[in-house]
């Protein structure tokens, strides 16, 4: 008993530390006051006024269409590339895991000097093509170490019966390999997402004056002083996202035996 | 799976299309400006009016807007430095004479700060003023027990933890240069080291070094004294009546700071359209009663109906403090460097 | 999903060998392209730069810039502070997922979306909160003063820095750790009880050495962003505390890119030798055990 109450205080004293600053925000959204620093009285205004602030929508629509694109052209190129190192023989294949590491290691402020280093070495001018090419890069180690766990479990066998079976070779692909692989594709594409969105480092040295995404701006805030609406937008997100888990992870569980034994 | 995969590319296509559809051709004019320096709604209608799509970027010091003109990573149309910085680049060859035909409106502008501005732009060929102030102190009156009107309460212990100082190398040695009794542009580095040396015995006192946050922070009642522009005071003053602002009586620097066009500036005339319309009396009036920064513009300061603000001496200080003042000039490459590297020291806290 | 159980596959050097080698080796190309125009080249940069000076000759004077006392310091402190902060997300995280494991659960998945789910507010705005919270007036001095206790001042200073290094990689040390021990065969550790193995031994001999891949992969994850930010320490730290990330970012706004690049490349070769040195300790090194 003592111990069973000891853990759950442990597991609630690391929730209040996680999610502290995630009620004081959400409680800051509805400060009527324009600093934060000071308790107005509740208000939903800048609920509304957030849908009026150009600047606030575009670059949250700069972050996700940057998350989203950056995510997926990741996940193509890291999962043939999973599959290529995958039946590499063992000397290329440390050299590309090594690469492949590298920008995962490397400080984000090293990998964005360097990027923007190349770009305005090419005259390739900042912009939204710059920071696009900057997440697909920083995005492409984690879909491949997403992948390869689930291609190295593979059974070749299965391949082969299919294809003795009389599938042809593109037809056992789809129907046997990728249904396997295909957890750790849709995991790799949604931390590469979960990374493009949550990127400021990188961004901020390859952004040109024309876009600003959600980090970059808030990063501009900081200084002289945050608009309320950045926290409505931060709240419905959080709200949207909370939502969006709580329904999938309801379907899961209904679907799905226990992952675990 | 097949159903996946052409969704997967089918959402690909569309993202892609959206991309393109948002870079339009039209005309544009990029803006590089101080933070929160100007009415977003000024920006709006100068689109609405023109047509030409303003990108507007901000930067927090003049040491960081340089070296994005200089590098040519960016091209802007148009840029907001203080008087030292416009001196500076000029010096360095990276502005373009403005073409004053195309800025009817300049007529606008009080012949005083035109004048004034030849001490960095001597032919006035370069710049427009935009803004101008002083640099002070803003202080919590229910925070302090006596009246400050000196640089000293920003070295007494009295108020350690209670100090916000200015991120920013020329403003921070300002203060300690004329607190010692030297020219704010003193070019002596006995003087200079001197001023450091002052400066690190404050480092312990301070609670944070800021730029736009001190008018936060004082609002919020978090530090008793910052340092701050004289335009941030009205606005502080409005969230917080406790807050008073003062020019110490050992004197402050008096900025101003003008348009440019750099000489690597994509649209020019788009550029001096802008430059224009900010000097429209209505323009000007709508900035200022949104940023509260001074404006030279005459005929906007005339428009102003609230007479408080009108005669307010914090948004137009008197002869008497203004001749305490001095205007910053740019002290050459070397002497710079040699400045920003005493800041360092002193920022890093280090002996 | 268990990886600590024998490969299927025994030819696990070569990994799985489809069919058409050759042209599955072809998939590698965008990937090999990508890779060497985006991060090879981008490094070249980097060694370029901080291998010369503004006139474009060779010389060194990037690289010993390090032994300047401020970015000596800079770099001291980062080293400090992120060693601190990753000992103590360790310590805060493995009980964590000891106890997180030790609950059955209906789906672990559910513990992973708790977790990770505060990372999807916006970094940076967590930090502000933080900033909020421990200000001199602000919410937890409010909260202390109306219990009568006294208040804390920790705002600005090196303290502040850890708790938002904590805060913000804390889950990039919990997940990794959760993710092995709840591989953990729960067989191998009921043999070990039947051959009389403690509960003590039993964590020492077994679950540890098993559960370290996720620990060394979760210093990786918290130690190498916390040595190298700048955000943190300028939103926490007041501007007043330089660590070796906000050094190099001053540089490189204040247009020193050749003086930038040069502390970049010290502090590159810094993290790379901290992470050969882990690596020693961490025998399967593909990274595998991410999340």
């Amino acid at each position: 008993m003592v111990k069973n109450f000891f853990s759950r205080f442990y597991i609630g004293i690391i929730l209040l530390f996680l999610y502290a600053p995630i009620i004081i925000l959400i409680v800051l959204s509805f400060n009527q006051s324009k600093s934060r620093a000071k308790w107005g009285g509740f208000t939903l205004k800048w609920y509304g006024e957030l849908f009026q602030n150009d600047d606030i929508m575009r670059a949250l629509y700069t972050t996700l269409i940057l998350a989203f694109v950056s995510a997926l052209i990741a996940t193509i190129i890291g999962t043939a590339g999973a599959f290529a190192i995958n039946s590499m023989k063992k000397t290329p294949r440390f050299i590309m895991m090594g690469v492949t590491n590298i920008p995962m290691l490397n400080a984000d402020i090293v990998t964005g000097i360097s990027l923007m280093l190349l770009f305005v070495a090419l005259r390739f001018s900042l912009g939204f093509t710059s920071v696009l090419l900057a997440h697909i890069t920083f995005n492409i180690p984690y879909v491949l170490l997403s992948v390869m766990p689930k291609l190295k479990q593979l059974n070749p066998n299965t391949f082969e019966a299919a294809q003795d079976l009389g599938a042809s070779p593109i037809y056992a692909f789809f129907k046997v390999i990728l249904p396997d692989i295909l957890p750790g594709i849709i995991s790799g594409y949604f931390l590469a997402f979960t990374m493009s969105l949550d990127d400021f480092v990188i961004t901020y040295f390859t952004k040109g004056p024309e876009i600003n995404t959600l980090s970059t701006k808030i990063y501009t805030e900081v200084r002289k002083g945050i608009k309320p609406e950045i926290y409505a937008l931060s709240t419905i997100m959080f709200v949207a996202i909370l939502i969006l888990l709580i329904l999938v992870n309801r379907k899961n569980a209904d679907k799905h035996v226990p992952i675990r034994k | 799976m097949k159903k996946l995969a052409v969704l997967l590319i089918a959402l690909t296509l569309c993202s892609a299309m959206l991309i393109g559809c948002s870079e339009d051709t039209s005309e544009k004019v990029y803006v590089y400006n101080w933070g929160e320096y100007m009415d977003p709604d000024v920006r709006d209608q100068f689109e609405e009016e023109t047509g030409i799509k303003v990108v507007y970027d901000e930067f927090q010091t003049n040491e960081e807007m340089y070296p994005k003109i200089k590098e040519n990573a960016v091209q802007y149309d148009v840029v907001c430095p203080s008087d030292y910085m416009i001196q500076k680049m000029i010096e360095d060859d990276l502005l373009a004479e403005i073409d004053f035909s195309k800025v009817p409106n300049l007529s606008n502008i009080d012949q005083t700060y035109l004048d004034s501005s030849k001490s960095f732009d001597a032919a006035n060929k370069y710049s427009v003023p935009y803004c101008w102030g002083t640099v002070g102190i803003l202080y919590n009156k229910t925070m302090v027990d006596e009246p400050i009107d000196s640089w000293a309460s920003l070295f007494d212990e009295k108020y350690s933890g209670n100090i916000l100082m200015i991120d920013s190398v020329r403003d921070a040695y300002a203060i300690a240069l004329k607190y010692l009794g030297y020219n704010i542009n003193s070019t002596d580095k006995a003087q200079i080291e001197e001023a450091t040396k002052l400066l690190q015995s404050q480092y312990p006192l301070v609670q944070a070094y800021v730029v736009d946050q001190v008018r936060d922070k004082m609002i919020g009642g978090e530090a008793a004294l910052g340092v701050i522009y004289s335009g941030e005071a009205i606005y502080t003053q409005r969230e917080n009546p406790d807050l008073e602002y003062v020019v110490p009586k050992e004197g402050s620097n008096v900025w101003i700071d003008g348009w440019v066009i750099p000489k690597n500036c994509k649209n020019k005339e788009n550029a001096e359209a802008f430059i224009n319309f900010m000097c429209r009396p209505d323009i000007a009036l709508k900035n200022f009663e949104y940023i509260t920064y001074s404006t030279p513009n005459k005929a906007a300061r005339e428009m102003i109906t609230d007479e408080d603000i009108k005669n307010s001496t914090v948004a137009f200080p008197e002869q008497s403090v203004l001749e305490r003042c001095t205007t910053f000039s740019y002290l050459g490459s070397e002497l710079e460097a040699f400045y920003n590297d005493e800041w360092n020291k002193v920022k890093s806290g280090t002996n | 999903m268990n990886d600590t159980k024998p490969k299927l596959n025994p030819s696990s050097d070569s990994g799985l060998m489809l069919p058409h080698t050759n042209r599955i080796k072809l998939l590698s190309f965008p990937y090999i392209i990508w890779m060497a125009g985006f991060i090879i080249i981008p490094l070249v940069m980097i060694l370029f730069y901080g291998l010369t000076n503004k006139e474009n000759s060779f010389t060194l004077e990037n690289l010993a810039a390090i032994a300047e006392p401020i970015n000596l310091q800079a770099l001291g402190l980062a080293l400090l502070l992120s060693i601190i902060s990753t000992v103590i997300c360790l310590i805060l995280s493995y009980p964590l997922s000891i106890i997180l494991n030790n609950i059955k659960l209906k789906s672990n998945s559910l513990i992973i979306f708790i977790i990770i789910l505060p990372m999807w507010m916006n970094f940076l705005l967590r930090t502000i909160a933080w900033q909020n919270i421990l200000e001199k007036s602000g919410t937890l001095n409010t909260l202390l003063t109306f219990l009568h206790l006294p208040t804390i001042n920790i705002i600005n200073t090196p303290a502040a820095i850890i708790l938002g290094m904590v805060y913000n990689y804390l889950p990039f040390m919990i997940l990794p750790i959760y993710n092995v021990l709840i591989k953990i065969d729960q067989d191998v550790i009921n043999a070990a009880r039947d051959l009389g193995a403690n509960t003590l031994q039993t964590f020492t001999k077994i679950i540890f050495p098993l559960s370290l891949p996720g620990v060394i992969s979760g210093i990786t994850m918290v130690f190498v962003p916390s040595l190298t930010t700048f955000a943190i320490s300028s939103i926490l730290g007041g501007s007043k505390i330089l660590l070796m990330g906000n050094v190099i970012e001053q540089q490189f706004t204040l247009g020193n890119w050749h003086a930038g690049s040069g502390l970049s490349l010290v502090l590159m070769i810094f993290v790379l030798l901290c992470m050969a040195i882990l690596s020693k300790y961490d025998k399967e090194a593909e990274g595998s055990n991410i999340w």
